[in-house]
């Protein structure tokens, strides 16, 4: 978390956006995940002013936010990169050699699965199933799919996105 | 436009099937995310343009619909009422399609399905693809291609034919009518009995029947109830609920509505994974159709029955997929499970009487209604009736969605089906029931597919997913690969599942690095007993499955490499070294180009040769090598 702090201290988080996601929902407990969900979206990340002013709104301890930001694999709180890469690690795209896709795009990216390169450019995920297990091992970069890959076909999917 | 009674809705039918009966041809594209995923959109627009400009509006009608099932083959199109089958289309045979299937009912044979032999698969590669000497096996229809002849499509038959997004076409398709008739002919105890009659057990994984946990939520006290359907899916290497959702939504919706008349509900849930947006944009597109005929919302059908839908979108954690996890989940909390001893029929949501099924449990009750508990329990088994959505996928030639008569046996599903193993490789294994199941080797293939079956197999029926793992799969990664997953998605509430687990997975982890000890196989089974008892949900209760079953029908594996610090198929980087045989070696030199860590050497007209110390194992060699000479040793 406190990588998040610090990087939320660098740039100021512009609240606007939050206000009209948070004027959508009833203020009731139940509109926590969704509220967080469009708050992902828009911020790629839960900021934590977003955090605090959630909290508020809902009247819900921000420990309950926390550990409901924490729970779900949907939200992060740290900032994501411009293009988000989610390699498939579904059981179907495993067997057909996903995790040598990963280690290929680590080598590539030179960060970890989870992490952000510095330059902000590319996160890499991994997440379980995209439905298109007919093209695994499969990866979707910002809602694009790319399909039957090989570690010999990354690179040049990667320079679409440079 | 609301529909105002039983009368309107039958009206509206014969007019809408009457209007739709004027084209003479539909032109049914896949719209699924597999075909997405092969621009199949792109197909879409160039097929309405077209049809557009050449002013055939009136007689040819252009549908996006959901996953047809075939997805390895997508993007697919099909032309009914013909029923061409045409595989992998691209925006350029659009032109082609039109001209000559469409306006002078010419085939294209390029686009055709083929049928190969085994024998003729090695010929074939090396010849050109094209070549007109031999005959050429191909199918022109979609029933009688192999992949749909073998199948019974009911639940998922009217996929490939209807556009998710106009609830017209679901309508013109007698869509409604089963909650037309339970609203106006039937009492909700009479509902029940059909259902319970008919022997629906629930398509989530644990199979339930479906009527008993109707009637208990009926029976509970309280005012409130409500109605909820999992779509959470979170089998990794299963996709059949999102497809169903994603093409077909209005069926669900219909279950939900007869459930809720039988239970005395008003307020429904659909529980959606947010990696599924596809599912999501087209369910909520069909309640809001839905709210605007008068099918949901108050005084349906003008018979004063009240029910409404709300989609609450999950977080992604597999544990939100348990009932009671999911329902905490829905009231915008952390999703862990609690114990069972109220069930959630009782106390579910907000503490209020709840009855959850699953996406394929409720597409399944409008057939029910429709043809009768009768005609539903002749299909099946003794003890599983109805059909059953498969999510074929992995090692297998045809990965796609198979619909088959429960008591259909594997290997039909896998071979007949599913098309075998690709690459002239051996089938190893199928791995059905997701992280809570286990592997079925080569011998018990001819074993029916039922809830009850797979479970005396050690494995489980789950929701529906089944990987086809080949003889280049190693069991014990597998293994590693699905407690890695369980370490992940544990909830952490229980110990045995959060500490359990991380046992288990430090311990196979440790046998896939050639650290593995004389005793660990017997740790492995012991501390599964363990986990299995004492964890407070399924989750936990069935996470050591996948440990025990490929412990069950692959142990030598597992001795392999403890003993023998090997590992037969090839996965395990610890265990095995890469080398160019030098005898097949065709000195190319094109590992030496493409090694990133410039650990091999090579020229010209010289063999290559690898360094070990430096070779980092990430495979590119192997994998741009096209003699096959480079060896795991
Ligand atoms: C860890 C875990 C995950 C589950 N995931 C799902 C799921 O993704 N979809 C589903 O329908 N049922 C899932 N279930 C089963 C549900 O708890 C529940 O039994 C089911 O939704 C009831 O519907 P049915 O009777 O129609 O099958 C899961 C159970 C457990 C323990
Ligand atoms: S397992 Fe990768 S898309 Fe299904
Ligand atoms: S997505 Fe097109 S056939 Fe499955």
């Amino acid at each position: 978390m406190t990588e998040a702090n610090t990087l939320t201290k660098k740039k100021k988080v512009d609240t606007k956006p939050l206000a009209g996601i948070l004027k959508k929902y009833p203020a009731i407990g139940e509109s926590l995940l969704a509220i967080l969900q469009d708050v992902q979206l828009e911020y790629k990340y839960l900021p934590e002013v977003c955090l605090k002013k959630v909290s508020n709104k809902l009247e819900l301890p921000l420990n309950q936010v926390y550990a409901v930001a924490t729970f779900y694999n949907a939200f992060s709180l740290k900032p994501k990169g411009i293009y988000v890469i989610q390699v498939c690690l579904g059981t179907a795209c495993h067997v057909r050699g996903a995790p040598d896709i990963v280690d290929e795009l680590e080598r590539l990216l030179n960060i970890k699965c989870g992490d952000t390169t510095p330059d902000g450019r590319f996160t890499l995920e991994s997440v379980n199933c995209v439905g298109a297990c007919a093209l695994g091992p499969v990866k979707v970069i910002n809602g694009d799919y790319h399909g039957h890959l090989t570690r010999n076909k990354i690179e040049k999917i990667l320079k679409q996105y440079k | 436009m609301k529909i105002k009674n039983k009368e309107a809705l039958e009206k509206l039918q014969k007019k809408l099937s009457k209007e739709f009966s004027k084209f003479e041809t539909l032109v049914a594209i896949c719209g699924g995310t597999g075909c997405r995923g092969s621009k199949a959109q792109k197909i879409v627009a160039a097929f309405k343009k077209e049809i557009k400009s050449r002013k055939l509006g009136k007689k040819v009608v252009v549908k996006e619909t959901g996953c047809h099932g075939f997805c390895e083959k997508g993007p697919l199109v099909v032309i009914r009422p013909e029923n061409i089958f045409y595989q992998e289309v691209n925006e350029e045979h659009v032109t082609d399609i039109i001209e000559k299937t469409i306006l002078n009912k010419e085939i294209l044979e390029d686009l055709l399905f083929e049928i190969i032999h085994e024998g003729q698969k090695k010929a074939k590669k090396k010849k050109a693809k094209k070549k007109n000497d031999e005959k050429r096996n191909l199918v022109i229809k979609e029933d009688d291609v192999p992949f749909y002849k073998n199948q019974v499509r009911t639940v998922f038959g009217q996929n490939g034919y209807i556009d998710p997004k106009c609830i017209e076409d679901y309508i013109s398709y007698k869509g409604y009518t089963a909650l037309a008739k339970v609203l106006t002919e039937m009492e909700p105890e009479e509902v029940i009995s059909e259902v319970e009659k008919s022997r629906l057990r629930g398509r989530g994984g644990g199979g339930f029947p479906a009527g008993r946990k109707w009637r208990s939520c009926r029976n509970a006290a309280g005012e409130k109830k409500y109605v909820v359907c999992n779509a959470d899916e979170g089998d990794p290497g299963a996709y059949m609920d999102r497809s169903i959702l994603e093409g077909n939504p209005h069926s669900v919706i219909e279950g939900m509505l007869i459930a809720a008349f039988a239970i005395g509900s008003k307020d429904g849930y659909v529980y959606v994974r947010a990696e599924y947006p596809l599912a999501v944009e087209n369910l909520a597109f069909a309640i809001d159709e839905a709210r605007n005929w008068g099918l949901l919302g108050e005084n349906i059908l003008g018979t004063g029955f009240t029910f409404d839908i709300k989609i609450s979108i999950g977080g992604g954690a597999f544990v939100c997929g348990e009932s009671t996890a999911l329902m905490l989940s829905i009231e915008g909390k952390v999703g862990e499970p609690r114990t069972k001893h109220i069930h959630t029929v009782e106390s579910g949501l907000y503490d209020l009487p709840t009855n959850l099924n699953n996406v394929e449990t409720w597409a399944n009750v409008p057939l029910i209604i429709n043809r009768g508990s009768d005609w539903y329990s002749k299909i099946g088994t003794e003890t599983s009736k109805g059909t059953k959505l498969f999510s074929l996928v992995g090692n297998v030639v045809n990965t796609g969605l198979v619909e088959v008569p429960m008591g259909v046996s594997l290997r039909k599903i896998i071979f007949d089906i599913g098309g075998g193993v690709p690459n002239g490789k051996k089938y190893k294994a199928v791995q059905t029931g997701g992280p809570s199941g286990g592997c079925i080797p080569e011998s018990m293939l001819d074993l029916p597919v039922g809830f009850d079956e797979l479970e005396n197999a050690g494995s489980m029926m789950g929701s529906g997913g089944m990987i086809v793992m080949d003889e280049d799969t190693c069991m014990v990664d597998i293994s590693r690969y699905f407690l890695s997953f369980l370490v992940e998605e544990s909830c952490g509430k229980c110990t045995t599942c959060r500490e359990g687990c991380f046992q288990l997975y430090n311990i196979v982890q440790r046998i896939t690095e050639g650290k593995g000890k004389k005793g660990d196989i017997e740790q492995l089974e012991e501390l599964s007993v363990t986990i299995k008892e004492a964890s407070l949900c399924a989750l936990g209760k069935s996470a050591p499955n996948p440990v025990l079953s490929t412990i069950k029908h692959f142990r030598e594996e597992y001795e392999q490499h403890i003993n023998e610090r090997k590992c037969p198929a090839g996965v395990c980087k610890a265990l095995f070294e890469y080398e160019v045989d030098s005898e097949v070696c065709t000195m190319c030199g094109i590992c030496f180009k493409k090694c990133p860590s410039d650990a091999i050497t090579w020229k010209k007209k010289e063999i290559a040769v690898i360094d070990k110390i430096a070779c980092t194992k990430c495979g590119i060699c192997f994998e741009v090598c096209k003699d096959d000479s480079i060896l795991k040793v």
